[in-house]
C-alpha cells in the first residue's frame, strides 16, 4: 500500500514540477510586449552606445584641421599587434630649425584588438576611441586608415 | 438540424453526381482520387509551411523573442523562402550509403503521414475514408513510419544517424502501446471504432467531459505518447541536437530533408487532430446537454473552424511543453512508458470500463 | 589508449560490440572546437579521449614578445568569460613582483568586477546547460539577464567581452558615475530572475532525474586530477582561493564557500547556482563602500620586472587560474605559463563519464563548464 502511495505521490510531484516550469514560460508567452529582441538596423536612431565604448581609434581634429599628434611613436610601441604605424617627416620652420612632425598616422583597423593601450599611453591625448562600430567593408584594404587628415597640422602649443 | 448549413456532404455529393452523369464509374473514381490527392498535397504543403512558421513564432514568444521578422510582413514569407532554399539545395548521398534505402526512407515517412490524414474528418462530410475500424487504421498505419526512420538511420552510413534511428525505434514501439491503449479507453466510451461514429457520439457533450476523470487521464496520456511518437521535444531523442547533431536525418539535405521536416509537422497535426477527434469532439461545436440557446449559438460557428481551433489549441499545448522541458534520456523514456504510462493506462481502462458499465458518465 | 588503438587499427579483427564516434570538432554540444573520441557500446560510454589543439593560439609563446601591460590584454582571449579575472591575475602578479601597493579603491572595483564577471559566466553556463539538456528556452532567459551585466561592462570598461580592464597598477578607467546605480538595479532585477531559473530548470523532474546520481566525482579523484573551481567544490574539495588565499578585497567581505560532498552532476549544478547568490551578496556588501581615491597608481612607461619567478593565482568562474612569469629583468617576460582551470578539469571527464550514456556525457561536459580557448591557449 505504501509503495502505491509513494508511486502516486511521485507522479503528482513530478507533474507539479513540470507545471511550475510551464508557468514560467507561459508568463512570458502572454506578455509579448516584454520581448527583449532589438531589431538592429531599424533601431539605429535610438541605439545607445556607451561613451567609453571602444569602436575604433580616431584622431580628433579641430575646425582649423589641426590635431594634437606630435608623431612621437609611443602608441606604436605600446600597440601589442602592430596596428599602428607612424610615418614622420621633418619640417623646417622659418627660422631654419628642423622639427619632426607626423606625416601619416596609419591605423590598421583589421588588426586592432581595441585594448586601449595606445590611448592610455598617448602623452598629448591626440588619439581617442570612437564609438562607431559598423566597420564592415567590401575590401580589406579599406580597413587601413590614415588618421591624420590630409593637410592637417599640429595644434599650437602641443609639446612632446 | 442547425449545423447542416455547414455540411460538406451536399457539396461533395453534387460533384460526384455531376461527374457520374457524364463519365463511366471508373473514370469518375480516377478523377475523384486525383482531386482528393491534390487537395491533400496542397493542404499538407500549405499547412506544413504554416505550422513551421507558427512553431517559430510560438517558440519565439516563449523565449521573449520576435521570431522571423525579415521576409515579408512579420516574417510571414519566411517558411516559403526556406522551402525554396531547400528545393535548390544539392542532394547529397554519403559515400557507402545504401543508396536505394537512403532514397526510399523519406518517402516512407511522408507517405505514412498522408495515409493517416486521409481518415481525419475535417468537417461534416469532409473526410476521405470512413472505415468502421478507423481508429485501428490510424494506429496501424502510423507505426509504419518508424520503418522510414530506421531505414534513414541505417542507410546513411553514419553512426549518429544509427544511434538516432535505434532510439527512435525503441521509443516509437513503446509509445505505440500508450497511444493505442488511451484510444481504446475512449473506444470503450464511444462504443465504436468508426471515426464518424465517434464524432457523432459527441453531439451532446465532448468525450473529455463525458468521460470525466478517466477521459482526462487518457487525454493527457495520449498527448504525451503522441508527442513521443512524433519525435518532438521533450522526446526528441532521435534527433537530439546536442547529442547526435541531427539524429537520423543528419545526412539528408535538400528536399529529402524537407520531407522529414514536413512529415514531423504533419505528424504533429495528426496527433493533434486525433486528440481533437477522439477527445474534443472533432468538428462538433461545443454543446452542453440541454442549454438549447447556448448550443444554437455554438452551431453558428462552422465545423471546419471548430476543428482547426481545437487542433491548434492541442498543438499549442504540445509546443508549450516542447519549449519548456529538457530532453529525457533514453532509459528514462522507456521507464516513463513501461513504469508509468502503461500501468496508468491499464488502470484507466478498467476505470473507464467501470464508468461505462455503471453508467457513471454524463 | 591501448584499447583504443586496438579498435582503430586492427582491421582484420574488428570488435563488433564497440564503436568509436568523434564528438567534435564540429558538434553542437562541445561549445567550440573540442574533439572527444568516444568509445561506445550502444549508448553507453566506455572511454572518452579528449583531443585538443584545434584553436591553439600560442598565447604563452606570444607573451614572450610582449611587454607586461600588453600581456594582460591577451589573457582576455583565453577564458573570455572570465576576462576580468584573467587580467586581474596578470595585474596582481606584476604588482607583487614590483612590490606596488594599489589603492583600496582599485581593490574594491576589481572585486566587484570579478564577481559581476562570475555572475555573467555562470549565467551563460546555466543557459548552455539547459540547452545541452534540450531545454532551449533557458538559453534565451540566461542571455537576456547576462545582457544587463554586459551593458554595465560596456559603460565602465568600454567593451563587452574582451575588456582589458585590469592593468598592472590599477584599472583602465575609473568607474562610470552611473556604475553603482546600475549595478544595484541589476542586482534587484536579477534577484527576481534567479528563483525563476530554479523553477524552470532546477526543480524540473526531467532535469533532476537526468542529473541526480549521475557521474560521481569523489574528493580524492578531484584532487588527483587537479580539478578546481565549482566542479571540485561539489565533490567536497575546499579550493576556493577567494576564501583560502584572499586577494583584492575578498578579505573584507563575508561569504560562504559553497561545498558539498556528493559530487554528482546535480550537485555541480547546484553549487554554481548557489555561487550566484554568493556573488550577489559579495557585490551588495561592496557596492556602497567603494572608497575614494585613484583608480590606478602611476606606473613607469616601461615596466620591467626584477629577475626571478613570480606566480599568482585567482579564482575564475571555472576554477583556479594561475599566472607564472619568469623574468630576466627585461621588459618582456622570459617565459610565461598559464595554469588554466579548464585544461585540468577536462581530463577528469574520462574518469567519471565511463559507464554513463551519451546524453550524460553531454550533461557532464556542461557541468564542467568548458571554455575551449581556455583549454587550448
Amino acid at each position: 500500500m505504501k509503495a502505491i502511495y509513494n508511486y502516486i505521490k511521485e507522479i503528482l510531484q513530478g507533474i507539479w514540477t513540470l507545471l511550475t516550469g510551464m508557468r514560467v514560460t507561459a508568463k512570458y508567452f502572454f506578455t509579448p510586449w516584454k520581448h527583449v529582441t532589438q531589431q538592429y538596423p531599424e533601431n539605429r536612431d535610438t541605439l545607445k552606445i556607451a561613451d567609453r565604448f571602444r569602436g575604433e581609434v580616431i584622431m580628433p581634429h579641430n575646425e582649423n584641421n589641426e590635431h594634437k599628434c606630435t608623431g612621437c611613436g609611443i602608441c606604436e610601441i605600446n600597440c601589442p599587434n602592430g596596428s599602428i604605424e607612424i610615418i614622420t617627416k621633418t619640417l623646417v620652420n622659418e627660422e631654419g630649425k628642423k622639427k619632426r612632425a607626423i606625416d601619416q598616422h596609419i591605423y590598421h583597423l583589421g588588426m586592432c584588438t581595441f585594448c586601449n593601450l595606445c590611448i592610455k599611453a598617448c602623452p598629448t591625448g591626440a588619439i581617442v576611441m570612437g564609438q562607431r562600430f559598423e566597420h564592415a567593408v567590401w575590401d580589406r584594404t579599406l580597413l587601413t586608415k590614415v588618421l591624420n587628415q590630409p593637410g592637417s597640422k599640429i595644434m599650437e602649443g602641443v609639446k612632446e | 438540424m442547425a449545423f447542416n448549413i455547414y455540411d460538406f456532404t451536399t457539396f461533395t455529393k453534387s460533384i460526384h453526381d455531376g461527374l457520374s452523369s457524364q463519365l463511366s464509374p471508373t473514370a469518375v473514381l480516377a478523377i475523384e482520387w486525383t482531386i482528393v490527392g491534390l487537395a491533400y498535397l496542397l493542404f499538407v504543403a500549405l499547412f506544413g509551411l504554416f505550422l513551421v512558421y507558427a512553431e517559430r513564432k510560438v517558440c519565439a514568444a516563449f523565449q521573449q523573442r520576435l521570431g522571423p521578422m525579415r521576409v515579408g510582413p512579420w516574417g510571414l514569407l519566411q517558411t516559403i523562402a526556406d522551402f525554396i532554399k531547400l528545393l535548390m539545395k544539392e542532394l547529397i548521398t554519403p559515400k557507402n550509403a545504401d543508396k536505394f534505402l537512403y532514397n526510399l526512407a523519406p518517402f516512407i515517412v511522408i507517405i505514412v503521414s498522408f495515409l493517416v490524414i486521409s481518415v481525419i474528418p475535417f468537417a461534416p462530410g469532409l473526410v476521405t475514408f470512413d472505415f468502421d475500424i478507423g481508429i485501428f487504421f490510424v494506429t496501424a498505419v502510423s507505426s509504419v513510419g518508424v520503418i522510414g526512420i530506421l531505414l534513414a538511420g541505417w542507410s546513411s552510413n553514419n553512426k549518429y544517424s544509427l544511434i538516432g534511428a535505434m532510439r527512435s525505434g525503441a521509443q516509437i514501439v513503446s509509445y505505440e502501446l500508450s497511444v493505442g491503449l488511451s484510444l481504446i479507453t475512449m473506444i470503450i466510451l464511444a462504443g465504436t471504432m468508426q471515426i464518424s461514429g465517434i464524432v457523432e457520439g459527441q453531439r451532446d457533450l465532448w468525450f473529455i467531459f463525458k468521460g470525466h476523470v478517466p477521459a482526462v487521464i487518457a487525454f493527457f496520456v495520449f498527448v504525451i505518447a503522441g508527442t513521443a511518437e512524433t519525435n518532438r521535444g521533450p522526446f526528441d531523442l532521435a534527433e537530439a541536437e546536442s547529442e547526435l547533431t541531427a539524429g537520423f536525418h543528419t545526412e539528408y539535405s535538400g528536399i529529402k530533408f524537407a520531407f522529414f521536416f514536413l512529415a514531423e509537422y504533419i505528424n504533429l497535426f495528426i496527433v493533434a487532430a486525433m486528440a481533437t477527434t477522439v477527445f474534443l469532439g472533432g468538428w462538433m461545436p461545443l454543446h452542453f446537454g440541454d442549454f438549447e440557446g447556448f448550443n444554437q449559438i455554438m452551431d453558428l460557428i462552422p465545423g471546419l473552424f471548430w476543428f482547426f481551433f481545437k487542433v491548434l489549441a492541442v498543438m499549442f499545448l504540445m509546443m508549450w511543453f516542447k519549449w519548456t522541458f529538457p530532453r529525457l534520456r533514453v532509459d528514462q523514456i522507456l521507464n516513463l512508458e513501461w513504469k508509468y504510462l502503461l500501468p496508468i493506462n491499464l488502470f484507466n481502462i478498467l476505470l473507464m470500463a467501470a464508468v461505462v458499465l455503471f453508467g457513471l458518465h454524463f | 589508449m591501448d584499447e583504443l588503438k586496438e579498435v582503430m587499427i586492427t582491421n582484420d579483427e574488428i570488435r563488433t560490440d564497440e564503436y568509436l564516434i568523434n564528438m567534435g570538432p564540429q558538434h553542437p554540444s562541445t561549445h567550440g572546437v573540442l574533439r572527444l573520441l568516444v568509445q561506445l557500446e550502444g549508448e553507453i560510454v566506455h572511454n572518452v579521449q579528449p583531443h585538443i589543439g584545434y584553436i591553439h593560439s600560442g598565447i604563452e609563446k606570444m607573451a614572450e614578445s610582449l611587454s607586461y601591460p600588453q600581456l594582460g590584454h591577451l589573457t582576455d582571449r583565453m577564458d573570455y568569460l572570465s576576462a576580468i579575472q584573467n587580467t586581474e591575475a596578470v595585474a596582481l602578479c606584476v604588482e607583487n613582483a614590483l612590490q606596488v601597493e594599489v589603492p583600496e579603491r582599485v581593490k574594491y572595483i576589481r572585486t566587484i568586477m570579478a564577481e559581476l564577471s562570475r555572475l555573467a559566466s555562470h549565467q551563460l553556463w546555466w543557459c548552455v546547460m539547459g540547452m545541452d539538456m534540450g531545454a532551449l528556452t533557458t538559453f534565451f532567459y540566461g542571455l537576456r539577464d547576462r545582457e544587463d551585466i554586459l551593458d554595465i561592462f560596456e559603460e565602465t570598461c568600454g567593451a563587452r567581452l574582451t575588456l582589458n580592464y585590469n592593468i598592472p597598477g590599477g584599472v583602465m578607467f575609473d568607474i562610470h558615475p552611473n556604475f553603482q546605480r546600475d549595478v544595484k538595479a541589476f542586482i534587484q532585477k536579477f534577484k527576481t530572475k534567479l528563483p525563476e531559473y530554479e523553477r524552470l530548470l532546477s526543480g524540473n523532474v526531467i532535469f533532476t532525474e537526468r542529473t541526480k546520481g549521475v557521474a560521481y566525482l569523489t574528493k580524492e579523484d578531484a584532487i588527483a586530477w587537479g580539478v578546481t573551481g565549482p566542479t571540485a567544490r561539489a565533490s567536497g574539495f575546499a579550493c576556493d582561493l577567494r576564501k583560502h588565499r584572499p586577494y583584492s578585497a575578498y578579505d573584507k567581505v563575508q561569504f560562504k564557500e559553497i561545498l558539498s560532498d556528493v559530487g554528482d552532476t546535480y550537485t555541480r549544478y547546484q553549487v554554481r547556482m548557489a555561487e550566484m547568490w554568493e556573488s550577489i551578496s559579495i557585490i551588495e556588501q561592496l557596492i556602497d563602500n567603494i572608497p575614494e581615491g585613484d583608480h590606478a597608481v602611476k606606473m613607469k612607461g616601461v615596466v620591467k620586472l626584477p629577475e626571478g619567478e613570480f606566480y599568482q593565482r585567482v579564482e575564475t568562474a571555472r576554477g583556479e587560474f594561475g599566472v607564472f612569469i619568469v623574468s630576466d629583468g627585461k621588459k618582456n617576460p622570459y617565459r610565461v605559463k598559464f595554469r588554466s582551470p579548464g585544461f585540468s578539469n577536462l581530463f577528469a571527464i574520462n574518469h567519471i563519464a565511463k559507464g554513463w550514456k551519451i546524453a550524460d556525457l553531454v550533461a557532464i561536459m556542461s557541468t564542467f563548464d568548458l571554455v575551449i580557448p581556455d583549454i587550448d591557449r
